[in-house]
This record gives C-alpha cells, structure tokens and sequence, in this order.
C-alpha cells in the first residue's frame, strides 16, 4: 500500500468516526432531552404550585373551600370528583372490555378478528372533545329522561346505597361524567387485556380443552390465571386515562367545586377544574392554587402508571423467559 | 339440572354477555359518528372553509381554525419527530438494555401517560409567562411534547423489528454504527417509522387540553405565530358551549371534519403497516 492510499484511509477512517461520534451524540441528546422533558413537567408544577402550597400548607387537601373572591382553596372537592367518576367509570368499563378482549382472542372468527379490533382501537383515536360534545348533547339528554329518574325512583330509597341516587335529574353531572369516561377508556383496557390474553401459550388452552372443559371454563380458568398480573396492569393503565382526561369531562360534569354524595349531582373533576378557571384565574394564590391541583393530579396518575408498567413490564420479562 | 347442563348454561351466559360487551363498544363508536355526521353535515358548504369564524349572530367559517390547527400541528410533528426519532433511535440501536436505557424507557412512557392539560400547564409556565402572551408557538410546542413520547416509543419499536442478521452484514464489510442505522435499518424500518408519525400526527391534532393556555383562540385571520391562534378544538370546545344556534353549528362541522380527518389517518397507518413493512402483517 503506498502512502498516499494510508493517507487517505486515516483520512476516511477520520472522517466516519466523526460522524458516528455526531449522530451518537445526537440519538443520545435527543434520548436525554426526554428525561429533562419529565424533570421540566415536576420542576414547572412544583415551582408554580409552591405559592398555594406554602400558603395553605396541609389544609390544601383536606379543605373544601374553593372561593376565588376571598382568595381561599382547597382540594377536596376537585380531588373527589377526579376519584369518583374514575372509580365509576372503571366499574362500568373492566366488565366490558373484559368482554371484548374476551370476544376479540376467543370467540370471533379469523375474519371478524381484524375489522372489531380495529373499530374498538378507531374508538381510542376519536379525540376526547367529541366525546365532550357528544356526552353534553346525545347522552347526558338520554340519560336525564330515562335512567336518572328510573334511578331516583327505583334505588334513591334504598337505605346506604339510596343517598347515591337522590335529588332532580340534572342531566349533567357526576354520573355522566362517569359514563363518557368509561367509554373512552374501554378500548384501552381491552386493547391491553387482548394483548395480554394472546400472551397465553395454546398448550395451557388446548391441554384444558382437551380434558373437557368449556370455552368459558377455559377462560376463567386457565386464560385469567395466567395473565393476572397484566390484567390488573391493562385496567390501572385505564384508570390513569380516566384520572387525567380533561375535556370530555369538562363538558358533562357541571362544574360545581363541592363534594355532593349524589351521583347526580354535578361536581368538578381536577382537570375540569383547571380547564374551566386556568385562564380566567386572577390573582397569584388563585393561578397557583390551580397549579397546585395540577401537581396533585400528576403525582396520582404517576403512581398508577408507574406501579401498570411495572406490573406489565414483569409480565413481559415472564412472557420473554417462557418463549 | 345436572352439572353438564349448569356449565354449558354458564358457558352459553358468559359468551353471550361477551359477544353483548363487543356491542355496546361497536355501538358507542357508531352512535358517535351518527352523531357528528348527521349534525355536522348541514354545516359542510363553501363557506365553512372560506370564511374565517364570525361574530355571534353572523354566519362565517373556521378557514382561520383550519389553518392555525394545521400550522400547529405541523410545527409539533416538526419539532416532535426528530426528537422523537432519535431518541427512539438510540434506545433501539445504542442504549439497548444499559440502566441509562431502562430509565428513559420508563420516563418516556410516563410522559405518554401523563394528562395532556398537564403539558399545557408546563408550557405556560415556560413559555407562556416568559414571552407574556399567549401564542401559536406556544401550542406548537405543547404538541410536541405530546409527540415526542409517541414517536420515541413507536420508533424504537419499529426499529427492533428489523433483522439483527441485517445490522450484523452491514457491520461486518466495516460500516459505522451511523452507516448502518441511517442506510440499513431506516430504510427498512421505513413504512413502521411512517405509521408511527400519522398516529402522531392523528394524536395531536385533536387535542384541545395543551392549547387552553397556550395557543388559545383568535376570532379573526391570523398568520403571527407570537400571538394567540384560532385552532378547531378550541373553536369546537368555545362554540359548543356557546348559546348561538350557528355557532353550535360550527362547532358540530368542525367536530365532523377533526374527526374524520383523525379516523382516515389512523386507518391509512394501518393500512400503511400491513401493506408495506417487509414481513408485516405478523406484527398484530
């Protein structure tokens, strides 16, 4: 090799551990700037909410107060909307995309699989302000006509549960939130329950049918066993869509910042809350006391989407050692 | 009743009730697009995209909401994507299992999940309250923080498809790590990649959250990306709510237009990964 050639290679050779040290360099910046994302979401809502918090001190969360004009808040009220319509959403939603998953890996058909699937998943895709605008004019008018007063009349007397279901049919309210969220979330835990359910060797499915058992039997017995650890993942994945969503429910709920025991009552959610009053807030105790909701409602969702991927994410390392 | 009887009775209940479960999903989709399509349809004429959104009262259209959502998304995806891509890019092909890794992976799914009004509230208090008004810009970035979680996860997803015996060949006759990544596996991770960023794009586009305080909304024609925008959710979310029978009208066309616009780029980036991806159609 003469020595121009060498030249030439070093020079080459050069050159390309230049650009891999660029593009490395920026995979991992861009990689890293994720992270400082995150860090940016915890650090803006702390520093933001810092004035309410160190105003109100603990009082903030155990306070039902929430009056801008004597500059007063508290985060009961916000807090238990936000954990009551997710808590009722998720008892409509589980049973239901329970089913769907179920109909989706073990009863339809090979052609039908595809274009349900892909239906519920359209559902996910439709943005959540034609949910809200949908659940204001379609379903909260149904709901206010027909079941409300059946509620009131058929369980408002019961003793404990009845205190559920009393006062006027409003329409809007607590329980209509509830519904529009259960609908929004039910392609989300069905889409992670199917995944999970096809997750499942066929030998565990085939050695149960082989010894008689029926499809349910099956199901029940063998499928949910073995996937509950991603079944609890999938539904808390849900509940974490349910905490947070913001604009469907700022349309059905009524935003009324108090703590009513009826379900049909309106209320106010955290979101909803600051939706509604974010811009309009005056005053720096009011602006903050908004972002202090904010914080709140992130450190919920956190802890219930961290602890769903943890779970999801030991499945498939179980789903990884058994292949 | 014998026991035979019980459990194929039960069997008959359960699969039934699973097969009505799958309805009610099928049937909620359905009613909602009934519902748009038969409240949004009387609005759809020529002036719905000629003309900009109208005083209360006067007729008009939301050419100007069209234009400030198509601008914000387009500055989201632009500013989303190629974070999103590299970032995606080295979980996939340089990170791989280290700890660094692990925790981006697990930070970039929180993000995914975090609340999207959340992300409004981080960008007024950067943005916002630094330049002292509300912008386009502003709701340009709010969306690409919502994209860039998207697109790291779909991104290092897609590149793990591609054949280590691929990146291995390209390694062995000498090339970088670089060569490797940006002439071998984005070419074959191509059609993937693309699906990941129409599902961003459809994502996006419809959200209305991150804009509250950030972009908020302009009644009239504006271009300036330093001052506030008219985008269809928000257009959507404000005359809705308004008392204006022509308003809630716009509001509904809008509502129809966002949402088909949603629902053909969500089913083209299906379509887009069963069609093209080299093997696909194994993927799900």
């Amino acid at each position: 090799m003469n020595t121009a050639a060498v030249a030439f290679d070093s020079r080459h050779a050069a050159k390309q551990r230049f650009r891999e040290t660029l593009f490395r360099g920026a995979t991992l910046v861009a990689a890293l700037l994720v992270l400082a994302l995150l860090g940016g979401v915890v650090a803006t809502l702390l520093h933001g909410s810092w004035p309410a918090f160190s105003h109100f001190g603990f009082a903030f969360l155990t306070r039902a107060i929430w009056n801008p004009v004597t500059d007063e808040f508290g985060a009961v009220a916000p807090i238990y909307g936000t954990v009551v319509t997710s808590l009722i959403a998720m008892i409509i939603a589980i049973p239901i995309s329970f089913g769907i998953a179920i109909f989706l890996t073990e009863l339809a058909p090979a052609w039908l699989k595809r274009p349900v699937g892909v239906a519920i998943e359209l559902l996910a895709a439709v943005p959540s302000i034609i949910f809200g605008i949908w659940g204001l004019f379609v379903l909260a008018p149904i709901l206010q006509r027909h079941v409300q007063p059946w509620l009131i009349e058929w369980l408002g007397p019961l003793p404990l549960v009845g205190k559920l279901f009393q006062g006027p049919p409003f329409g809007i309210g607590v329980l209509t939130a509830s519904v529009v969220l259960a609908i929004m979330v039910i392609p989300f835990i069905s889409a992670v329950l199917r995944d999970v359910f096809e997750t499942v060797p066929d030998v565990l499915k085939e050695s149960a049918y082989g010894l008689g058992a029926t499809t349910w039997e099956v199901i029940w017995k063998v499928v949910v066993p073995y996937s509950r650890t991603g079944i609890v993942g999938g539904i808390m994945l849900g509940l974490g869509r349910a905490l947070g969503e913001t604009m469907a429910v700022t349309f059905v709920i009524g935003n009324a910042h108090r703590v009513s025991p009826s379900l049909l009552a309106p209320g106010t959610t955290i979101s909803a809350s600051i939706a509604n009053e974010f811009t309009e807030a005056v005053g720096d105790l009011y602006t903050s006391s908004l972002v202090g909701l904010g914080t709140l409602l992130f450190l919920i969702t956190f802890t219930v989407i961290a602890s769903a991927r943890f779970m999801l994410l030991r499945l498939d390392r179980r789903a990884l050692s058994s292949v | 009743m014998n026991r035979r009887t019980i459990r194929k009775f039960t069997n008959g209940l359960a699969l039934t009730l699973s097969g009505l479960a799958t309805f009610i999903g099928l049937f909620c989709l359905g009613a909602i697009l009934w519902t748009l399509i038969s409240n949004g349809i009387a609005g759809m004429s020529v002036a719905l995209f000629t003309q900009n959104t109208p005083p209360p009262g006067s007729s008009g259209g939301i050419l100007n909401a069209i234009y400030g959502s198509v601008v914000m998304t387009l500055i989201g995806i632009l500013i989303g994507a190629p974070i999103g891509m590299l970032a995606g890019t080295y979980l996939a092909e340089y990170g791989r299992a280290s700890r660094l890794s692990t925790v981006i992976r697990f930070v970039n799914d929180s993000l995914l999940s975090t609340p999207s009004i959340i992300i409004g509230l981080f960008i007024y208090e950067l943005l916002v309250i630094r330049m002292g008004h509300f912008s386009a810009l502003a709701g340009g970035v709010a969306l690409a923080v919502i994209a860039i979680p998207i697109t790291v996860r779909t991104t290092e997803d897609m590149l793990n498809l591609v054949p280590q015996g691929m990146k291995d060949a390209s390694t062995a006759i000498g090339a970088y790590p670089w060569r490797t990544i940006t002439s071998i596996v984005y070419p074959a991770a191509r059609s993937g990649i693309v699906t990941g960023l129409l599902l961003a794009v459809a994502r996006i586009s419809g959200e209305t959250a991150p804009l509250l305080f950030t972009a908020l909304n302009n009644q009239f024609w504006s271009t300036n990306l330093r001052a506030p925008m008219a985008n269809l959710p928000m257009v959507i979310f404000v005359y809705a709510l308004s008392p204006y029978k022509n308003w809630q009208q716009l509001a509904w066309s809008g509502a129809l237009l966002v949402t088909l616009t949603i629902l053909i780029l969500s089913i083209t980036a299906r379509v887009a990964v069963s069609a093209l991806s080299p093997g696909g159609g194994n993927k799900r």
